[in-house]
Parts: C-alpha cells; sequence; structure tokens
C-alpha cells in the first residue's frame, strides 16, 4: 500500500472533494471505489416490460455472461417513469429464483415420487394423451341436432400472465381441436 | 389520471396493488385533485387520500346509487352531455317493469330457471314493442348467461336490430331512460347509506359533493376499481352504476374522466381481448352458440346489424378476417369461411363449470399454464378435489406450485382425505420461461401493447409457452396426418406455419403480424393492414384480432416503439400501440361539445377543424375524421354511415352512452342493490335478498353461511374479504419463491379491528382460526384500526380482512401458509361467471386450526350447529309472499309476440 500523504487526511479530503460533511466520495474505502456496479459492467441491457401487475412499468433487463444479472426501471417509460415496486425491483429473482425448476417431471398414475423425462418424450406423451381423450369425449351434435363439434375432455386455465401471441396460439389450437373450456385469471 | 380534478377509488387499493400506477394519483393530487378511497380497510391508499370512508363490503351499489339519486334530485347533472351524448332521452319498451314495481325484480324473471326474458327491458321501437336484438326476439337471458355474452362487450355494446329509437328530448315522458333512471333511484338515499353501507350522512355529503363538484364543462372526475367490484354476484353491475354516474356528469370520453379497470396481471386485458376465455373468439367475437349461431349468417347477423349504427355492424367483416387467419385458403365463400370448423357452447364453460364437470368425471385432461388453481381459486379444497379425478394433468410454471404437487402435499392429503397412492391423474410438469427469456406482447391495463425484446435464451428444459404450443400444435397434426375423419379436417388444415429460428421455434413477431392481418388480394396483397376499417367481409382480408389491427402497420412492430417519455404530445403517443387504431382515450369526440369545440380551454383535447373539415386534437380522434358536428346521415345507412355528429359512442348500436342497458347485461338494465350470496345484513331496499340471477352452485362441497333472517346466522356472524398485498402476487407463484418478497411478507395473517379481537379474545400476533362453511384456516393475528366496525342497520358488523396469496404444499416455496380461498363458496355473476369472492362469512377462534380428520370435524360441527344445507342461500326468491304481486296495469298492451307465452310468469309481465 502506498505511504499516505498529507494530502489524505481526513479533513483535506472532505474539503477537497467537496465532500464537507464526509458522508460521501471522501470517506469510501478503495475497495468500494473498486466495486462498479452491475449494471456498468453487462455485456447488454434489453428493454423489458414488468410481469407482475397489469400496470405495465418498463424495465430494464441487464445481462452479463447471458445470465441475467440484474432488472431495473426504464427511465424512458411514460408510465413507470424507471420507478419499480418491490415485486418488479425483485424480478431478477425470478428469472434466478433458488426453487426454480429447469427439468422436466413426470408422476406416473399412483406414483409416489416424480420421475425425470425427457422434453421431447412428454410433449409426444402429451399429444398422445390431448387425442385419445378428444376422441373419447367428443360430441358431434347436441339433443336437437344442432352441431357441437367439440370435445368436453380437455380443459385449459391460464394466460393472464402469458403474451398476446401465446394466448392466441393457445385459442387457436384448442379451437382447432375442438377444446372449448379455455380459462383463464381475467374471470377469476 | 393525473389530469383528473377529483380520484374516487373504490374495490381496489391502487397505492399497494398497482404502486406505480398510483403515482399518477399522486400526481394529481399535487395538482389539486381530491382523492377519495372507499374500501374496508384502511390501507396506504387511504393514507394518502384526502379522505377515507370505510364501507360495508358489497354495498357499493347502495351508496353510489345514492349518488345518482343526489345528482338527479338537486339537478346537478351535465344538462348538455346527458341530453346530446347518452341515451337518457330515449324511450324504452311500455312492457318494462322496475324493481319499484316488482320489489326488487325486473319484469321478466322466471324462478323456474332462474334467469330473465329481458324482451321487456329493449328500447320502445316505433312501429311498437320493443326493438330486438337482430335475428328476431330477444335471445332468453338463460341462454346469454351460459355463454357469459356480457362480457362479450369488452369492445362496445351489445346489437340492436335497428338504431330508430323513439326520443323525448324533455324527458318528461315517464318512460324515458331519464325519468325510469329518477324512479329506480329514489329510495337510495343518505338514510339508506347509513343503514346498509355503514357510512354516516356526513361522509357521504363528502363524497357526493366532491364528484359533483368536480365535474362538468371545466372539471372532471375519475373512479378505479379493481376485483373489489368485479368479484359479486352482481359484479358487472356495480361497474355500471359508477358508468352512469359518470354519464350523468359528462366524464367519460374526457381527459381525467372515465372510470379505470385496475386490473391485476401483466396481461390480463391481453388475455381477454385475444381471450384464453371460453365464451370469446379473438376481438370480443362470441363464441358460437349451438342452435343459435348454427350458420354463419346467423351468426354475423346476431354480432352486429347492418342497420344499427356504428362499427359493429361490420363485424361479418371482422370474423370473415379471422376465419382467413385460421384456414387460409381452405376458408371460403362457398363454405361460409370454415365457420363450421368452430366447435360450439351450449351452455357455460367456465372456471367453475370445469371444477365440476372433472367432479364428474367427464374432464380427463387439464392444462394448466401460468396459474394456481389449487390456492387462487374459490373454494380451493373443491378444486384440488376435482383436478384428483383427472386422467392427465400438465402444469406448466416456473416453479413446483401447489398445483403441480397437492398429489404429494397437498391439504387433502393431510387431512387424510386423500391419499398419493389412490390418486391416478398423470402429472407432467414442464418448467416455463421468464419474461425476460421470450419476446411478446403485453396488453396493460389501459390496453396499451408493450412489445417485451429478449434477453437470454431459457435455460435448462425450459420452454416458452409460444414454443410449447407451436410444438403439441406440430405433433397433434402430425400424428393426425394420414386421418380422413372429418372432425380432423380443422387441425389439419389449420395455418401453422410461421417462419422458425435455428432452433425450430417460430418468430412471436410473424404470430403479432398474423394478428395485426394483411391484404390477401389486389396491388396491396401480402401487405399488412393497417386499420380494422381495412378489413372486408369478401375473402380479401384476413387478421387474426381485428381491434389489434394497427399493430404492426407498414411492416413494423409499433408496440415496440419506445421513444423516450412517449413523446411531446400530451397523449405520449410514442410508446407502444394502445388498441383500437391507437387511441389513448376511448370516446374522445365526448371531450367536444355538440358543435365541436372542447368543452372548456382546460379540458380540451379533440375538437372539429370547420376549415380543414376533420376531427383534430392530442389524440387519434375515435369518430368518423370528417364527420361534421352537426351530421345528420339517413339512419337507413346503418353502419359507421349512420353515426351523426353527436353520437361519440361509437361502439354502441344507437351511438349513445347507455344510463339504461336495453339488453346485454342478463341481471339487470339498471344496477340494483343485493346482499351476497351469504350476508349477515337483511336487504333493507327490497324483499328480495340476493341477486335473482346469480349462478348458483347447490353442493355438499359448496355450502353457504345462513344470512339474515336465517337460522344460523349467528353461526357464521362476521364478513370477510379478501385483498393483495405489494409483496407478493395472486397465488405466490410468481412470489413466495423469491427470497426478498417472502421476507417482506413472510406469513399468512388476518386483519380484525381491536373491538372484534376483544370480542374474541384475539391476541396480536397471536394465531386465529377462521371458519366458514366449506373450510377452516389458520392466521396469525394483525389486530389493526385499519378495520373499523360498522353500525349497519343498528346492529355492528365486524369484518375481517385476509390476503390471499399462501398455499399448503408446493416445493421449495420460501413461505407457505393456509390459504384464504379455501374459505371461499362459489356463487357467480350471470354475466361474466366470476364468483364473489370479496365478501363472505365466517367465524374467528383464538388458537390454531387442528390437524387431520379433526380439521374436517370443526368444518362439519359449525355446518350442523348452523344446519346449513344445499338449500341454504340457494333460494331465486327470497320473499315470494311479497314479491311477483303485482299484475300489469289493466291499461297495459298484451305482450308482445315473441314473449315466452308458456313460461308461468311470462304472461302475467
Amino acid at each position: 500500500m502506498a505511504r499516505r500523504s498529507f494530502l489524505q487526511w481526513p479533513v483535506l479530503r472532505q474539503f477537497r472533494s467537496g465532500d464537507v460533511l464526509g458522508r460521501g466520495p471522501a470517506v469510501t474505502s478503495p475497495h468500494t471505489r473498486a466495486l462498479e456496479p452491475r449494471t456498468a459492467t453487462a455485456d447488454r441491457v434489453v428493454q423489458s416490460i414488468c410481469p407482475y401487475c397489469a400496470v405495465g412499468c418498463g424495465q430494464k433487463v441487464y445481462v452479463s455472461g447471458e445470465k441475467v444479472v440484474q432488472i431495473e426501471g426504464d427511465a424512458d417509460s411514460p408510465i413507470s417513469r424507471g420507478r419499480l415496486c418491490p415485486k418488479g425491483s425483485a424480478s431478477e429473482q425470478l428469472v434466478n429464483a433458488p426453487g426454480r425448476q429447469y427439468q422436466v417431471r413426470y408422476r406416473p398414475p399412483h406414483g409416489t415420487q416424480w420421475q425425470s423425462l425427457d422434453r421431447d418424450t412428454a410433449i409426444d406423451m402429451i399429444a398422445d394423451r390431448f387425442l385419445e381423450t378428444r376422441r373419447r369425449t367428443w360430441q358431434d351434435t347436441d339433443e336437437s341436432g344442432s352441431p357441437l363439434r367439440r370435445t368436453w375432455g380437455v380443459a385449459s386455465l391460464g394466460g393472464a400472465t402469458l403474451d398476446n401471441e401465446e394466448n392466441y396460439l393457445i385459442k387457436k389450437l384448442f379451437t382447432a381441436a375442438g377444446a372449448v373450456q379455455i380459462e383463464n385469471q381475467a374471470r377469476i | 389520471m393525473a389530469n383528473a380534478d377529483c380520484i374516487v377509488l373504490q374495490g381496489g387499493n391502487m397505492a399497494e396493488c398497482h404502486p406505480v400506477g398510483f403515482q399518477w394519483v399522486s400526481e394529481a393530487k399535487a395538482r389539486g385533485a381530491v382523492v377519495i378511497h372507499v374500501d374496508p380497510r384502511f390501507t396506504r391508499t387511504s393514507a394518502v387520500a384526502d379522505k377515507h370512508i370505510p364501507i360495508r363490503a358489497g354495498s357499493d351499489v347502495v351508496l353510489l346509487g345514492a349518488v345518482i339519486n343526489h345528482v338527479i334530485s338537486n339537478d346537478l347533472w351535465f344538462r348538455e352531455y346527458v341530453l346530446a351524448y347518452t341515451n337518457a332521452a330515449t324511450l324504452v319498451n311500455p312492457d318494462f317493469r322496475d324493481t319499484e314495481d316488482l320489489h326488487g325484480l325486473f319484469s321478466g324473471f322466471d324462478p323456474e330457471t332462474g334467469h330473465y326474458d329481458t324482451s321487456t327491458w329493449a328500447y320502445a321501437d316505433p312501429e311498437g314493442g320493443g326493438i330486438d336484438r337482430p335475428g328476431g326476439p330477444d335471445e332468453h337471458g338463460a341462454e346469454q348467461s351460459d355463454r357469459a355474452a356480457g362480457e362479450a362487450h369488452g369492445s362496445g355494446g351489445p346489437s340492436l336490430e335497428h338504431a330508430k329509437v323513439e326520443r323525448d328530448e324533455t324527458l318528461t315522458d315517464p318512460r324515458t331512460v331519464f325519468q325510469i333512471l329518477k324512479k329506480h333511484y329514489a329510495r337510495y338515499t343518505p338514510e339508506m347509506v347509513e343503514q346498509l353501507c355503514g357510512i354516516s350522512a356526513e361522509d357521504f355529503g363528502y363524497l357526493a359533493d366532491a364528484v359533483t363538484r368536480n365535474s362538468g364543462r371545466d372539471r372532471t372526475t375519475c373512479f378505479g376499481y379493481a376485483t373489489g367490484w368485479t368479484q359479486h354476484t352482481f359484479g358487472a353491475q356495480f361497474i355500471r352504476t359508477a358508468a352512469i354516474l359518470q354519464l350523468l356528469l359528462g366524464n367519460v370520453g374526457r381527459p381525467g374522466g372515465g372510470i379505470m379497470a385496475l386490473r391485476g396481471h401483466a396481461s390480463i386485458q391481453g388475455s381477454t381481448d385475444i381471450p384464453t376465455l371460453f365464451n370469446l373468439l379473438p376481438g370480443y367475437l362470441p363464441m358460437p352458440s349451438a342452435g343459435r349461431h348454427d350458420t354463419f349468417t346467423d351468426y354475423v347477423n346476431s354480432v352486429g346489424s347492418k342497420k344499427q349504427k356504428g362499427y359493429w355492424a361490420d363485424a361479418d367483416a371482422y370474423a370473415v378476417s379471422l376465419l382467413k387467419a385460421w384456414w387460409g385458403d381452405k376458408a371460403t365463400a362457398e363454405n361460409d369461411w370454415c365457420f363450421d370448423y368452430l366447435p360450439r357452447l351450449n351452455g357455460p364453460a367456465g372456471t367453475y363449470q370445469t371444477t365440476v364437470s372433472m367432479l364428474a368425471d367427464e374432464v380427463e385432461g387439464y392444462f394448466v399454464l401460468g396459474q394456481n388453481p389449487a390456492v387462487g381459486s374459490a373454494n380451493g379444497r373443491q378444486a384440488r378435489m376435482a383436478m384428483s379425478h383427472l386422467k392427465w394433468l400438465v402444469v406448466r410454471d416456473l416453479n413446483l406450485i401447489e398445483s403441480a404437487t397437492w398429489w404429494q402435499d397437498g391439504p387433502e392429503i393431510e387431512s387424510g382425505e386423500l391419499r398419493t397412492e389412490d390418486i391416478g391423474t398423470e402429472v407432467f410438469f414442464l418448467p416455463a420461461a421468464t419474461h425476460v427469456e421470450k419476446a411478446g406482447s403485453f396488453t396493460q391495463t389501459q390496453r396499451l401493447l408493450q412489445w417485451r425484446h429478449k434477453a437470454i435464451d431459457p435455460p435448462g428444459q425450459c420452454q416458452s409457452d409460444l414454443d410449447f404450443f407451436f410444438e403439441l400444435g406440430q405433433r397433434i397434426r402430425a400424428k393426425l396426418a394420414d386421418s380422413d375423419d372429418p372432425r380432423d379436417r380443422p387441425l389439419l388444415d389449420l395455418t401453422w406455419d410461421y417462419p422458425l429460428d435455428d432452433d425450430g421455434n417460430p418468430d412471436p413477431e410473424s404470430v403479432l403480424a398474423e394478428i395485426n392481418g394483411r391484404h390477401l388480394t389486389g396491388d396491396k396483397a401480402g401487405q399488412p393492414l393497417s386499420a380494422y376499417t381495412e378489413m372486408r367481409a369478401d375473402g380479401s382480408t384476413e387478421g387474426g384480432c381485428w381491434i389489434y389491427t394497427g399493430v404492426y402497420a407498414d411492416g413494423i412492430n409499433q408496440a415496440a416503439r419506445r421513444v423516450p417519455g412517449g413523446g411531446p404530445s400530451p397523449s405520449q403517443s410514442e410508446w407502444g400501440w394502445a388498441w383500437p387504431a391507437d387511441r389513448r382515450i376511448l370516446y374522445n369526440r365526448a371531450s367536444a361539445d355538440p358543435d365541436g369545440k372542447p368543452w372548456s380551454k382546460r379540458k380540451s383535447y379533440i375538437w372539429w377543424d370547420a376549415e380543414a373539415g376533420k376531427w383534430v386534437g392530442d389524440d387519434v380522434p375515435d369518430f368518423p375524421v370528417d364527420r361534421a358536428p352537426h351530421s345528420m346521415p339517413d339512419p337507413d345507412l346503418g353502419g359507421p354511415a349512420a353515426l351523426t355528429g353527436d353520437d361519440p359512442f361509437i361502439m354502441q348500436a344507437d351511438g349513445k352512452g347507455w344510463l339504461y342497458a336495453p339488453s346485454g347485461l342478463v341481471d339487470g338494465p339498471l344496477p340494483t342493490h343485493y346482499e351476497p350470496q351469504e350476508s349477515p345484513v337483511a336487504n333493507s331496499l327490497y324483499p328480495q335478498q340476493q341477486s335473482p340471477a346469480r349462478v348458483m352452485f347447490p353442493r355438499e362441497d359448496n355450502l353457504d353461511a345462513p344470512s339474515a333472517g336465517d337460522f344460523g346466522v349467528d353461526v357464521y356472524p362476521y364478513v370477510f374479504t379478501t385483498y393483495r398485498l405489494t409483496e407478493h402476487h395472486t397465488a405466490g407463484g410468481m412470489s413466495r419463491w423469491l427470497p426478498y418478497l417472502s421476507e417482506l411478507q413472510p406469513q399468512m395473517f388476518c386483519e380484525v379491528s381491536p373491538q372484534l379481537a376483544a370480542e374474541r379474545g384475539l391476541v396480536n400476533d397471536g394465531w386465529a382460526t377462521i371458519i366458514s362453511p366449506r373450510a377452516a384456516i389458520e392466521a396469525k393475528v394483525l389486530v389493526s384500526e385499519r378495520m373499523t366496525p360498522l353500525s349497519i342497520n343498528g346492529r355492528t358488523v365486524h369484518q375481517i380482512g385476509l390476503p390471499y396469496h399462501w398455499g399448503v404444499g408446493g416445493t421449495d416455496a420460501i413461505v407457505s401458509g393456509d390459504a384464504a380461498n379455501d374459505l371461499m363458496g362459489v356463487t357467480l355473476d350471470p354475466n361474466t361467471q366470476i364468483q364473489e369472492s370479496k365478501a363472505g362469512s365466517c367465524d374467528i377462534q383464538p388458537g390454531r386450526r387442528p390437524r387431520g380428520e379433526a380439521l374436517l370435524e370443526l368444518v362439519r360441527e359449525y355446518q350442523q350447529r348452523a344446519r346449513v344445507t344445499v338449500e341454504t342461500d340457494n333460494i331465486r326468491i327470497t320473499d315470494p309472499a311479497r314479491e311477483i304481486i303485482d299484475p300489469p296495469p289493466a291499461s297495459d298492451p298484451p305482450p308482445p309476440p315473441g314473449a315466452d307465452g308458456d313460461e308461468p310468469w311470462g304472461s302475467r309481465w
């Protein structure tokens, strides 16, 4: 460590730096001075929107090494003007939650534990279940002969946290398949 | 909201549930606006409001109805606005009878089915009788309710056969909407408010004075509400009451006016516009109903008549464009654009009907997509038991939420009602992508679409719902490729060919482009549509959601616009894109007077530029841009061409704001106060206790507490209501797994007043058990003066507040606790099929709840003591001796042809 010079005396430091009361740069340690915010070292910043309530606050997502390292309010947004509430401020932890699941899990009928399954197999099994149920529960017409053209055997719940494009594909696919019990939080 | 002079927040807690949006309320307040919070609890919204008015949960229609009465009786309404822009002067069918005539019922109620025949509510037809909905006599209320038709009006009013109405501009004819309204609310007085809401005459006076003083040419008042209004057996009518008041005061279509729906999920507005809802197709086109919409012609005629006014008359163009988007070249004029490919409804298919169908083993498979019904659905036990009947369940979420693990660690495993080994449900858990791991658009609460750019790829096996459903569709189509079964044609003919990225996933912007639509023929073939007015019914255009047309105008993703601050215009229109047509304030023609001049300089927004011959101003005019203020086009033109220069409500079939709803609602043309399904308070306004047309589920697993006057009402003597905290999100799936948020709000609690704490021996930070006829849960006690005991009908009513974010089970949740929704019963608003979860009856006792079988025993013991049965609260007409006693006056004409003459009550009124 370099010898301390006279000019680094605390009182002089305070006056030289303009931090007269010694509550700012005059009293930071070399360690603190060496710290850089994650937002400054991020590889890139991506503009996004908060996923919680429907106010639609702007977010800036900071990415380093293909990991999200911080999410902050977007000052450009005329809706939120850079602000986020506790949930929006915590949304980095939504992405990196300690309990977050990264693998597909499968519970067979009457099973007591989860099993692992690769995603490809899982989607194939779901497609099979969907078609079997649809076949079994198909309704062509009602009692008076009016067309129904549907299945009463497949239902879906969710969508208020999904994108418009996702909801569009869900509605399109299920409607074409004849599934009508498609619902989401908007009715709850 | 920042432009408002008075803001009434009622049925919500904006400062805690929409904290960042609340800055605009603060901004308005800083500019001098009065802020009033009406809510059962004193919250942080109340803390910064000018005034908090505590109210009994579920009594809002009494309060707002009394303000309407105050406004009419004291001649405080905005005469010029009301006469020109609302249906105040319109005459109603002479056969209409009000709740004042029929002791709490409107004409047309059928006690057998529990539904209204709404034909007598219609506008008077100059040629006699009422103006029907197109395609014949009005659809029976039963059927409208079954397909939740009320919700289909998310983008404008219901259809009318034509718009040639009779008007009395003097407003003196007793058949005018104005006179009917006046009579309907005459008994909604400050005294009644005191009796039923627990609000003093002084507080009522403060509210009434604030909203009337801050309305008119120079000032505007704004209302904000949330689920405190929607989650009732007549929730849609709560909002209607505010709408009537706002129209009377001239606060619609103007800056600082309106009624703000403070919605609770990032894209809950979007998921209604592009509906993952049973009763709708994109853009509020209804799902077709068997028997009523058997042909395409029947369907489009019922959605919008060519003879009515406004843009719904072009429903055929919107419907054909949707069918072309889905079935491409296969959709032709000859096959009615593949209309027969659409499945049909023949009854409601909402969440709670699905639950019952699961219990009956009719539903085999269930997709749960970013939602947590095991915690978030009313009557949680019923929801979990229903899932145990499934053959297969797919849960797509970030974390192992309770809805994925109930078979392992749910409350019914603990109580012994279910054994893991006995449950035959096959469960797939698929990890989802977070909002930063996919690109796409959310539609926020003011109809603004905002695009999220993708920051990183989803990790591990995580996948977006877009990619999952695209892939599932591909697999299903591949497995059916050789099928010649006609029922598989809609899947095989579906347009499912989106441009793919390197990983084989669809480009989300290409889906947005399909939603926007494009020209299919002519010079512009292949080019994106720029406005829904370009859509045609001849198959020359396609578009997946007509109200979103324009979001991809010029091939540019308008939802991704991010000019800092939204640019220089007061409407900040260069940030995102608002449907429809990028209009930021709807019905903004009403911001100018009938001559086209701003009502005042202070509130100018859109006005008529006579020289240029068009509407100009700070926003996209929500009106035919060159229609002069005093234009009187031939009404026979129909559609947009028939709108007169003073018809600002361009999506309404008559161009006017509806003080009275002649069509569209199934439980009454005017909001009327009824008590919640279970209530310790008697309805002092009418002998009818509950809303007669509510949707009931009288089942052993959904019992209700006795209401006022019934045996056992004292067994569940308290009112409970549910709410959110700032630090958690709905059923906790996106918050209870996060360390910071869990630390900030670690535990389930109940909020009680010091008086109730003393009455029941509850200690702050101690435990309490709350018992309803459905369940018993435990919570930490928060004794707080924020809960005010109210004096109702001379008796003290205590209310208990319960946040609903916690649940039992789930893997790796940082915090867990009992679920408030387990206490809730399921009874629904017939317009929307939304459950009543803002007011219920319960008891509260100190100490923790019992475990295992003893918990079930406790719930049973209460049920027995109160003698509740499936009939409790499930009687439609609560006082038959006093109701339905008025025969029509002898001078009345006979019922119009088409009235349900074979129904026992049809011929009587």
